[in-house]
């Protein structure tokens, strides 16, 4: 400690001396970095925008967009989507909200272990995945993947186990906010029973948890192509992925889409958290 | 029979004790507090009241029905917790009325008796407000109110004005004594606190390490303390070092001093002279007499505390304020003296 102290006090003047430069500097430097920021995200979006409106000659037009959502493929497999993503999250949510509750309030020596295994999801590829509950589902005595419908749920169980990580994320995060512990005991000095204090003490104030962690589930399961493909499932992933392969205008059109639709998910996420249980009343005060 | 009985109780965690041989027998309306450095046990006693832990061994009991296995939404009991608990996602009111509801009473009778409690709290009109528009000690308030609403046999706080601003914890304190006593409700009121605990109860219960040390009226406890634990936590204390020469006499240093409290140990042991800073008064007096060397006068108000050196040792005297009083000088050499029925005698350690 003793050997780094000089240096410093020697660098002190000169960082006094100019300090109105350095501070203009660094503020240039912000901006550049903010504007290659920009760049890298928005520069491909407008490329795709373009693609997207000019898909006859040279002309704006919603050509490519009316094209795409008249596909009767668009609307079958994406109405197929949307039904596994309500699906996923039903499962999910029925996994993980008693799971998070229990080891939150019994066993939160566990927690770093339980948020640990919901992440395998980030390290393990979901080609692995698929082909392990191939090899799983595929040969007695499980071999349930026979039908169409069949694999149809384990996809969906495979879904859920990819929104792990998220839908825990959330929930642990809801959890955090409020004291767990303390709310389940008041509850029940008062008589209310497991069932009740689940429904009408932490539900409640979960709500803003679980909506985030369901509509970042949703985003995911919308667009998934490897498990899709591989299971041989007839989801909006593969037939977005056959229709880049094909086309070039449907495919800006639909890129354009699914980030509307992810956009409007988000901002809707950020209002209601902003829109917390009970703070309603806020406003009409004067 | 006694209301609220605890019976040879203890509870262990994993091979540690926590609590050992509790016994403990609360009188209907009575107020008693548990008082003790932190971890000695308060919160894991008052918890096996409530029934958030099961004793490993003993029983509880409550107005004659044994509880020691019933669950805690099986008890009839209001806890008030440190940190307020209130549901944040509903109003004071659904707060206050969530017990009620849950025991299927009416919504007229629901109401009216919400509005009674938020009457007894001083907040009437605060029935639509959420728990995150109102203050600590409001909350604190309401949380009591909610405790209170499903009438429980017993009430239990713990620490509930710890989270609380002085000069708020001292006006709640005096809520909670007027509430419960216009209820007339059975109370276990755990604190670190001791002045809380002198002002509020009828008895103390003085803990440490999961032991029971005494258990007595605050005058008793202060003035009566049978431990050296109890005597030291409780209130500040002089130990003078001395040498035991006969049933009412020690020899402190150059100085005798007398006790009307019959010593046990025999002539030649050593001991402690015990005696409360506030007995203590400067200048020549009948009985006992010791000199000294003023360390630090402190105007501290109500109280002078003065510091006295006697060689090795340090004597504190807290003298009450009056406009006639003369303070001492600092390194003035003083005379305190103190009855002999103002002091007793401990075992040294
Ligand atoms: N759930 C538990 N598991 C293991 N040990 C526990 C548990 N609860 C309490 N203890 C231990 O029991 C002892 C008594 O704890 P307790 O909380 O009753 O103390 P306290 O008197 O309330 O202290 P404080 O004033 O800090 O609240 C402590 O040593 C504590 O570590
Ligand atoms: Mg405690």
């Amino acid at each position: 400690m003793t050997v780094t102290a000089p240096p410093v006090v020697i660098e002190t003047p000169p960082a006094i001396a100019t300090p109105v430069r350095a501070g203009a500097g660094s503020k240039v430097l912000a901006w550049v970095i903010m504007l290659a920021g920009v760049l890298y995200f928005f520069a491909p979006l407008v490329a795709t925008g373009e693609r997207a409106f000019r898909a006859i000659g040279r002309t704006f037009s919603f050509e490519a967009f009316r094209r795409v959502i008249t596909d009767p493929e668009f609307l079958r497999t994406f109405g197929e989507s949307v039904i596994n993503a309500v699906a996923t999250i039903v499962v999910s949510l029925l996994v993980i909200v008693p799971t998070a509750y229990w080891v939150t309030l019994k066993v939160p020596k566990l927690r770093s272990i339980i948020e640990f295994i919901t992440l395998l999801p980030f390290v393990i590829p979901a080609v692995v995945l698929v082909f392990g509950l191939i090899r799983m589902y595929s040969r007695p005595p499980l071999a349930i993947l026979g039908s169409y419908g069949s694999t149809r749920i384990i996809l969906i169980c495979a879904y859920a186990a990819l929104s792990f990580p998220y839908m825990y994320r959330s929930v642990d995060n809801g959890l955090r906010a409020i004291n767990v512990r303390t709310l389940t005991e008041a509850a029940q000095s008062l008589g209310a029973t497991w069932p009740t204090i689940v429904w009408r003490v932490i539900f409640p104030n979960l709500r803003v948890a679980l909506l985030s962690g369901a509509l970042l589930t949703f985003a995911i399961v919308i667009g998934e192509l490897t498990v899709a493909l591989y299971l041989g499932q007839h989801t909006f992933g593969p037939f977005m992925s056959n229709l880049v392969r094909n086309f070039v205008a449907e495919p800006a059109a639909l890129t354009i889409l699914s980030f509307a639709m992810t956009w409007g998910a988000m901002g809707f996420i950020s209002y209601l958290t902003r829109r917390q249980p009970g703070k309603r009343r806020m406003r009409r005060r004067p | 029979m006694a209301f609220l009985v605890l019976d040879r109780v203890r509870k262990e965690f994993g091979g540690s004790t926590a609590v050992e041989d509790f016994n403990l027998a609360v009188e209907a309306g009575e107020f008693v507090s548990f008082l003790g450095p932190s971890g000695c046990g308060k919160t894991t006693t008052l918890r096996m009241i409530a029934g958030f832990e099961k004793p490993s061994v003993g029983r509880i009991s409550i107005g004659g029905r044994d509880i020691t296995n019933a669950r805690p939404n099986e008890r009839n009991v209001g806890m008030v917790f440190q940190s307020y608990a209130l549901f944040p996602n509903m109003t004071v009111g659904q707060n206050v009325g969530f017990g009620l509801k849950l025991k299927k009473v009416g919504r007229e009778e629901t109401q009216s008796r919400v509005n009674e409690l938020l009457e007894l709290i001083h907040m009437p009109d605060k029935g639509d407000s959420y728990p995150h528009e109102l203050s600590g000690g409001q909350q604190q308030r309401v949380a009591l109110a909610r405790a209170l609403a499903i009438r429980p046999q017993v009430l239990l706080l713990d620490e509930p004005l710890s989270a609380l601003d002085a000069k708020i914890r001292d006006e709640l304190r005096i809520e909670i004594r007027r509430i419960q006593r216009t209820l007339d409700i059975t109370t276990i009121y755990v604190t670190h606190d001791q002045e809380e605990a002198m002002a509020l109860s009828d008895r103390v219960v003085v803990m440490s390490r999961g032991v029971m040390e005494q258990v007595g009226p605050p005058f008793q406890i202060y003035n009566y303390p049978e431990t050296r634990f109890v005597a030291s936590f409780v209130g500040k204390l002089n130990q003078i070092p001395g040498v035991v020469i006969d049933s009412k006499t020690v020899q402190c240093g150059d100085e005798r001093l007398q006790t009307t409290t019959p010593i046990e140990e025999s002539p030649g042991t050593a001991v402690n002279v015990m005696v409360r800073p506030e007995e203590l008064d400067i200048g020549a007096g009948e009985e006992n007499q010791l000199v000294g060397v003023v360390e630090s006068v402190n105007f501290l108000g109500a109280i002078v505390r003065v510091r006295i050196a006697r060689g090795e040792q340090m004597i504190t005297a807290d003298l009450f304020n009056e406009r006639l009083l003369e303070l001492p000088e600092v390194e003035e050499a003083v005379t305190i003296s103190f009855p002999a029925h103002a002091c007793w005698v401990m075992k040294a350690n």
